[in-house]
């Protein structure tokens, strides 16, 4: 699904990642820990086409094709979805507005029919009964005087509704209290299959203990020092991230 | 250092050529108007930027061209039809389509619907009225826009040759909106024209016009059209205006409203034709309780050059005003907004309010807006802003990142942004004729800014 070789990159000329290397299944769960300023969100922004995230060096091939001479709008078509850290606000644009336009892009995109409105509504208000998400959500404007929760639920119901097959989840963690956590988790959960890849970015262990992950990297100094099975994550919550770091 | 200064002398050489054969000559107080007219404007000139008012909008693009009257000019085309808002969005289907339309300036019967005006409303040129009851204009015509420091009104009055006239009688109610057509001069010669409008809503009267310009070819057109508005105890007027006028057109508008007891005025103003525009609203809140809304945007590019000005004028007690007023620029478009609020030392407990915000779509392009209050009393509610900023990155690349072009993520960002001033209509039926205006501009965009700032430039 998602094979990075030895990739180098720069943020305003800074080098930031120095050579990762990092092979995900269709399938797999990944989780990408480490502390903070080790390139985490880099990866995360570089990987889904942010201006300013340049690649040095290496390659990213993501089904099979090289990822990053994509446009951001191409490499979400081809099903790479970015789940915010920082969801933006989006005043005067209605969630559902909004919703429709970007499935039907991207279905327009993979030369899907685009979705008439009733059949559109119809999934919206299925996906949206799975994650338990209010109906009113829909109708205020993108993100706008959303709650920490609220943003990181409405990620949620755009992964889902845009079905991707390789889905970073960047900090997603962040802000949330512990309800809020189990119910972004439930909507995580609720998309793992045998086509969908997924990679965890995280600082602290106890998303990990929500979105179990088939294998845990530790991300230091711009490289992955460690790897390995989901107890790496139970450990590094244990002793910090300074032992691993040390030893690398 | 010198101004260009914009000579008066064809337009006074004018007057005088044919003052003895302009409507209503034979009416010695409409003379004495518009020869006093005359003197005023020989005495103040084209307006130039060394006046305040005019500071940000310069005329010298008008100032090699000879622009001959209307009537003067060879018609190049004939037409037997006009597209019509009404047809566009089924605003007709309420009830009989009401129309008036002008071509060129002048009065055409044959494009115009009137048959179903209610008894006690009237819509009638200008001209004809003037020759057939000029008594009745005499109380109207010239009084209520009578400021002297507005050259181009004075210019109007000397020399409009035609016009509407819309009266509505009391309490009388017009169930759907009146469409009023200005149809560009359809001549290839440069074209003056100076068209006057006159509403006169008495005591509980209500109307909607919708009121168009547009027209066809590059031909310059010298647009100098003055509205005159009275709205008695409790009348209601929507005044939507679409300055849609090909990109040869100065377009300039001045209108005066006069606004009595409980009356509410409310105007939206999409302003996005022209190669240069201006328009002008000074409002008079002369009766308590009085409610103004003006409420506009304006979409420029290219060269375009794009001015609102208003004055509001709180005179009494218990009145209110509120504008919002959004636009986008793009291009080396440059846009001007002018709002004052001015609450004399009587009118307490007034409530004004004014926003303006501009979104740059491109480097080059440039807003000069000056929101300002002069507030004599001392209980009252007022307040002003403007900004001014370029479209959220941060947003595009969301919207990018959920599969959205880059061109449709711009697009939506701008349309959002305007949206909130076209909410403001309190006629949601007549927003689809500007939201369809804004789509069509945001359709026609060439490539994203950012893939032409490396050409060179003009």
């Amino acid at each position: 699904m998602l094979e990075i070789k030895n990739l180098h990159a720069t943020v305003d000329g800074a080098e930031i990642l120095k050579g990762i290397d990092l092979t995900i299944q269709a399938g797999e769960v990944h989780a990408i820990m480490g502390p903070n300023g080790s390139g985490k969100s880099t990866l995360s922004y570089l990987l889904s086409g942010r201006e300013g995230y340049e690649a040095t060096e290496g390659s990213v091939a993501f089904k099979g094709h090289d990822l990053l001479t994509l446009e951001p709008e191409e490499r979400a078509a081809e099903g790479l979805f970015l789940a915010f850290q920082y969801p933006v606000e989006i005043p005067g644009v209605p969630n559902t507005t909004f919703l429709k336009e970007a499935v039907n892009a991207v279905r327009k995109h993979r030369g899907e029919p685009e979705l008439d409105a009733m059949e559109f509504v119809k999934q919206l208000r299925a996906k949206t009964k799975e994650l338990g998400i209010n109906q009113d959500f829909l109708k205020r404007a993108v993100n706008a005087g959303f709650s920490g929760g609220e943003k990181k639920r409405n990620e949620m119901l755009q992964m889902a509704m845009l079905e991707p097959s390789l889905c970073l989840l960047d900090e997603t963690d962040s802000g949330l209290d512990i309800d809020a956590l189990k119910a972004v988790a439930e909507g995580v959960n609720a998309m793992r299959g045998p086509d969908r890849a997924m990679l965890v970015i995280t600082h602290y262990q106890r998303l990990l203990t929500y979105i179990v992950p088939d294998k845990v990297h530790v991300l230091s100094k711009g490289r992955i020092i460690r790897s390995g099975g989901p107890e790496l994550a139970q450990e590094l919550e244990e002793k910090g991230y300074a032992e691993s770091v040390e030893a690398a | 250092m010198a101004q260009e200064i914009l000579s008066t002398d064809p337009y006074l050489a004018r007057f005088n050529a044919a003052k003895a054969a302009l409507p209503g000559a034979a009416q010695s107080w409409l003379s004495e108007l518009r020869e006093q007219a005359a003197a005023r404007f020989r005495d103040l000139g084209f307006p130039t930027q060394r006046r305040e008012s005019w500071k940000y909008t310069p005329l010298k693009a008008l100032k090699d061209i000879s622009f001959k009257p209307a009537g003067e000019t060879g018609q190049t085309a004939s037409l037997d039809r006009v597209p019509s808002l009404l047809n566009e969005t089924g605003l007709s289907e309420a009830g009989s389509p009401l129309r008036a339309t002008l071509v060129g300036g002048s009065f055409r019967a044959d494009l115009s619907a009137l048959d179903g005006l209610p008894a006690g409303a009237t819509v009638e040129p200008l001209s004809a009225l003037l020759e057939r009851e000029p008594a009745a204009l005499e109380p109207w015509l010239g009084r209520i826009a009578t400021d002297g420091d507005q050259p181009l009104l004075a210019l109007n009055t000397a020399l409009f040759d035609d016009g509407l006239v819309i009266r509505l009688g009391k309490d009388v109610v017009l169930d759907s909106p009146l469409e009023l057509t200005f149809l560009g001069p359809l001549s290839e010669e440069p074209t003056q024209l100076h068209p006057r409008l006159l509403i006169l809503l008495d005591q509980g009267a209500q109307a909607t016009l919708l009121e168009h310009h547009f027209g066809y070819g590059e031909t310059p057109v010298f647009h100098n059209g003055v509205s005159e508005i009275a709205l008695g105890e409790n009348a209601r007027l929507t005044h939507l205006k679409l300055q849609s006028s090909p990109s040869g057109t100065f377009h300039f508008a001045t209108t005066h409203v006069r606004q009595e007891r409980d009356s509410r005025y409310e105007s939206f103003a999409l302003n996005h034709g022209a190669a240069l525009s201006r328009l002008e609203t000074r409002v008079r809140l002369v009766g308590t309780g009085a409610d103004c809304h003006l409420n506009g945007a304006y979409l420029l590019r290219d060269r375009q050059h794009g001015d609102i000005t208003t004055v509001i004028d709180h005179q009494v007690p218990h009145c209110r005003s509120k504008e919002v007023i959004k636009g986008a620029l793009d291009d080396r478009a440059r846009g001007v907004f002018q709002g004052l609020i001015r609450v004399a030392p009587d009118a307490q407990k007034t409530d004004g309010r004014m926003l303006n915000k501009t979104l740059l779509l491109s480097e080059k392009a440039e807003i000069d807006t000056k929101p300002e209050l002069e507030i004599f009393a001392d209980d009252v509610q007022c307040a002003h802003g403007a900004t001014t900023g370029e479209i959220d990155h941060d947003a595009i690349f969301y919207l990018r990142s959920r599969g959205l072009p880059e061109a449709r993520a711009r697009s939506l960002m701008v349309e959002s942004f305007l949206t909130e001033t076209v909410e403001e209509l309190s006629d949601e039926s007549l927003r689809p004729l500007v939201l369809e205006r804004i789509r069509d501009w945001l359709g026609t965009r060439q490539a994203p800014v950012a893939q032409r700032e490396g050409e060179p430039s003009a």
